[in-house]
C-alpha cells in the first residue's frame, strides 16, 4: 500500500469525487492556481480548470455564503478556509444559515456543503490563527463535525462528507498535512459517526480526535514499554455525528479513561464526552474521567511554550498513571 | 451610470406606458393590484392577532412597500430565483405562497410554511424559487450571490433578485458580495428596497449618501439606478430591463426603490410614530404616495377597474386574511417530538449515514 502525504490523501479525495459527479466544485483563498496555501489542492486546477477549482477573493463572509446559496441549488461545493480560524468572519453564514436554513424551512431546503480547511495550534501563528472550532461547530444541530488524525482517515472521511447532504465542517491540520500514512489506491470511504480503534489494549482508554490522537499514540506506546500498562486508543474521527457506542465499549472494557483533546477544556468536546461517559457507564468506571487538554488561555505564540500548552505526552501520562 | 431609465421628476415618465407595461392584459394588471391589497390584508389581519397574542417574536410589516414586492416578482421567469431578509410576508405572497400556510407559521402552527420551525422572519419556497426569508440583517446577500452563481454554473439563463433594506447596505457582507458579484461577473440583481429608516434609525444618520445608496455599486463598476418604488408600473419596467439584462451579460446590478413602510421596524417599535418620524409624515406617504391608491387610481381612470370591482377585491382579500387566521387557530402545534425532525437530510430519509452515530445528545 502507497504511504502518502495527508494533504494528498485529501487532494486523492477531492479529484475522484470532481470526477465522480459534475456538481462538485472547489472554491477557497488560492486552491486554484496558487494550488493551495498548504498545497492540498495541488494540480487541480491544471487537471480540472476553472469551473471546478475556483479561486476567491479574501472574502470568507462572501465566499462561503456564496457557496451555501449555490448548495441550494444543488450544487456541492467545497469551501476552503485558509485556517478555520477564519470561520469567525464567517459565522453567520456557517452557523445561521448552513445550519439553520434546513429546519427553519420545515425541511424544504439541504444544504450538501462541506467547509474544510486546518484546525489546530502548535504553528507559532498567535492566538488568532490557532483555534480549535470543531466544539463551537459540533454545539449547531444542523452541522456535522468531522476531524481527520491520518492520512486514511481524512481521504475516507473527505469523500463521505461531500456526498453528504448535510453541511459538513471538516477539521484537518497544519501539522498533519506533510506526515505520511498508508492509502489503498483502491476507493474506500468511512461513514460519518464511526469511531476507530486506532490501538487496542486493556487496562485504560484514551480517546480523542485529530491530531490529539497521534500524541495518545505515543503515550500508549510509553506506558507500554515503560510501565507495562495496556493503553487502548479510540478515534472518534466525527464529533457530529458520534459513535457512542464505541466510546461506551472502550471504557467497559478498560474502565479507565482520560480524554485527549486540543480543544481548550472549557465546553470542549471532551466535556461532551465526559458527560456522556459518567452518565451512561458510571458503574464501569474504576476512576474519574481524566481529560488532557489544550491549557485553559489564549494560543501563545512564543513556540517553546506552544508546544507545552497543546496536551504533550509527558501530560497524558502523568493523567493517566494519577488514575492507574 | 445607468443605461435604464433614470429617476425623473414625478409625472415625467408615464411607465404605464413601457411595454412591458403596457402589453400586460387587463386581467393581469388587476391580478398585480390584487397581490398588493392581499399583502395588506394579509397584514393588517396579522396584526390584529399579534395584538391578542395569538404568535409571538417580531412581525416586520410590509405595508406600504407592495409594489415593490409584486412587481419584481410579477417578472420572475422560471429560472430567476429571488432571496429577501426578515421583512418577508410580502415577497412570498408574491411568488405564490398561500396565506394559510404564512398565517399558520406566525401562529407556529405544524400547519405553517415552515412547520412552525421559521418563524414570521424564515418563510421559504424553494418550488417557487423563493429562498427565504432571512433574519439576520444584511445575511442573505452573500446567498443570493450563490444562488447566481449555481444559475451560472448549471448554465441556465436566469437572475437571482436579492432584496434587501436600507440598513442592511451598511453590513461588510454585501460589500464582498458585490465585489464578488462583478468579478464572477455573476446575474444577481441586488434590489434596495430604502423605506429610509433601518431600525428606529433615519437613512440620514444611518448612511453616508451622495446621490443614493445604489450609486455604491459604482466601487464595483456595477451598474446602478435608483427609481421610485410607490408606481408598480416603475418598479416593472426597471426590473424587466435589469432581469434581461442579467440574461444576456451575466452582470450583476444595483436598483435602489425608493419606498416607506407604514408601520414601525417591527411593531414591537413604539417609537416609529412621534419618535423618531413624525406622524405626519406616515400620513403623507399614506395620501399621496400609497401603491395600491395609485395603481389602483390609474386601473380606474383607465377603466379597466370600477371601484366597484376594487371594493369586491379588497373585502376578499380580507376575507382571505380572516379565513388564514381561522386556519391558523384550528391548526394544531408541532410537537416536541418534531423538534428533532428537519435538522438533518440524512436522520430525516433515515439513510444509512442518517442511521450511523448519534446525532442529538438529549439523553
Amino acid at each position: 500500500m502507497p504511504l502518502i502525504e495527508y494533504r494528498d490523501a485529501l487532494n486523492q479525495a477531492f479529484a475522484e469525487e470532481i470526477e465522480r459527479d459534475p456538481n462538485v466544485v472547489l472554491i477557497g483563498e488560492e486552491v486554484a492556481q496558487y494550488d493551495g496555501a498548504y498545497k492540498v489542492t495541488r494540480g487541480l486546477w491544471k487537471k480540472f480548470g476553472d469551473k471546478r477549482v475556483v479561486d476567491t477573493p479574501i472574502s470568507e463572509a462572501a465566499f462561503i455564503g456564496m457557496g451555501i446559496g449555490a448548495s441550494m441549488l444543488g450544487l456541492r461545493p467545497v469551501m476552503e478556509l485558509m485556517f478555520w480560524s477564519f470561520a469567525t468572519v464567517a459565522y453567520d453564514q456557517i452557523v445561521n444559515n448552513a445550519g439553520q436554513i434546513r429546519y427553519m424551512s420545515g425541511g424544504l431546503i439541504n444544504c450538501p456543503i462541506v467547509i474544510r480547511g486546518p484546525a489546530n495550534g502548535g504553528t507559532g501563528v498567535g492566538a488568532t490563527h490557532s483555534h480549535t472550532p470543531e466544539n463551537w461547530l459540533a454545539a449547531i444541530p444542523g452541522l456535522k463535525v468531522v476531524c481527520a488524525a491520518t492520512a486514511y482517515d481524512a481521504k475516507g472521511l473527505m469523500k463521505t462528507a461531500i456526498r453528504d447532504n448535510d453541511p459538513v465542517m471538516f477539521m484537518e491540520s497544519t501539522l498533519l498535512y506533510g506526515e505520511k500514512w498508508e492509502v489503498p489506491e483502491e476507493e474506500y470511504l468511512i461513514p460519518l459517526g464511526v469511531a476507530d480503534v486506532k490501538r487496542e489494549g486493556t487496562d485504560i482508554s484514551f480517546i480523542g480526535h485529530g491530531r490529539a490522537i497521534l500524541t495518545a499514540l505515543k503515550a500508549a506506546e510509553v506506558l507500554e514499554t515503560e510501565h507495562n500498562i495496556s493503553a487502548e486508543v479510540v478515534d472518534i474521527r466525527s464529533i457530529r455525528p458520534l459513535d457512542e457506542e464505541a466510546i461506551l465499549n472502550s471504557v467497559r472494557k478498560t474502565h479507565r479513561v482520560v480524554l485527549v483533546d486540543e480543544n481548550k477544556p472549557f465546553c470542549g468536546v471532551s466535556a461532551q464526552i465526559a458527560s456522556i461517559i459518567q452518565e451512561k457507564c458510571f458503574d464501569d468506571l474504576d476512576a474519574p474521567v481524566g481529560r488532557v487538554c489544550t491549557l485553559d488561555a489564549p494560543a501563545i505564540y512564543s513556540p517553546p511554550v506552544e508546544r507545552l500548552q497543546l496536551p504533550t505526552v509527558e501530560r497524558i501520562l502523568a493523567k493517566a498513571l494519577s488514575i492507574l | 451610470m445607468s443605461q435604464i431609465a433614470a429617476k425623473t421628476e414625478a409625472g415625467q415618465v408615464d411607465y404605464s406606458k413601457d411595454p412591458i407595461n403596457a402589453s400586460l392584459p387587463s386581467e393581469e394588471q388587476i391580478r398585480l393590484l390584487r397581490d398588493m391589497v392581499r399583502i395588506r390584508r394579509f397584514e393588517q389581519t396579522a396584526l390584529k392577532f399579534y395584538n391578542q397574542s395569538k404568535m409571538a417574536g417580531f412581525l416586520h410589516l410590509y405595508i406600504g412597500q407592495e409594489a415593490v414586492a409584486v412587481g419584481t416578482v410579477s417578472l420572475m421567469g422560471d429560472n430567476d430565483h429571488c432571496i429577501t431578509a426578515y421583512r418577508d410576508h410580502g415577497h412570498a405572497l408574491a411568488v405564490g405562497m398561500s396565506m394559510n400556510e404564512c398565517m399558520a407559521e406566525l401562529y407556529g402552527k405544524a400547519t405553517g410554511c415552515s412547520k412552525g420551525k421559521g418563524g414570521s422572519m424564515h418563510y421559504f419556497a424553494p418550488d417557487k424559487n423563493y429562498w427565504g426569508g432571512h433574519g439576520i440583517v444584511g445575511g442573505q446577500t452573500p446567498l443570493g450571490l450563490g444562488l447566481a452563481y449555481g444559475l451560472k454554473y448549471k448554465g441556465i439563463k436566469g437572475a437571482a433578485l436579492c432584496f434587501l433594506g436600507d440598513g442592511a447596505v451598511n453590513q461588510g457582507c454585501f460589500y464582498e458580495s458585490l465585489n464578488m458579484a462583478a468579478l464572477f461577473e455573476l446575474p444577481v440583481i441586488y434590489i434596495i428596497e430604502n423605506n429610509k429608516y433601518s431600525m428606529g434609525t433615519s437613512l440620514e444618520r444611518s448612511s453616508v449618501i451622495d446621490k443614493c445608496l445604489a450609486q455604491r455599486a459604482e466601487a464595483f463598476c456595477i451598474e446602478w439606478t435608483q427609481a421610485g418604488g410607490e408606481d408598480i408600473s416603475e418598479v416593472r419596467a426597471v426590473t424587466h430591463k435589469a432581469i434581461q439584462r442579467a440574461h444576456e451579460t451575466s452582470k450583476p446590478m444595483v436598483i435602489e426603490f425608493d419606498t416607506y413602510r407604514y408601520y414601525g421596524h417591527s411593531v414591537a417599535d413604539s417609537k416609529h410614530k412621534g419618535g423618531y418620524r413624525q406622524e405626519e409624515e406616515i400620513e403623507r406617504y399614506k395620501r399621496e404616495h400609497d401603491p395600491i391608491q395609485i395603481y389602483k387610481n390609474r386601473l380606474v381612470a383607465q377603466k379597466l377597474l370600477t371601484e366597484e370591482q376594487y371594493e369586491a377585491i379588497d373585502a376578499e382579500a380580507k376575507k382571505e386574511a380572516h379565513d388564514a387566521a381561522k386556519f391558523a387557530e384550528e391548526s394544531p402545534f408541532p410537537t416536541v417530538d418534531d423538534l428533532f425532525d428537519d435538522v438533518y437530510f440524512e436522520v430525516d430519509r433515515q439513510t444509512e449515514a442518517g442511521r450511523t452515530g448519534r446525532h442529538f445528545f438529549n439523553d
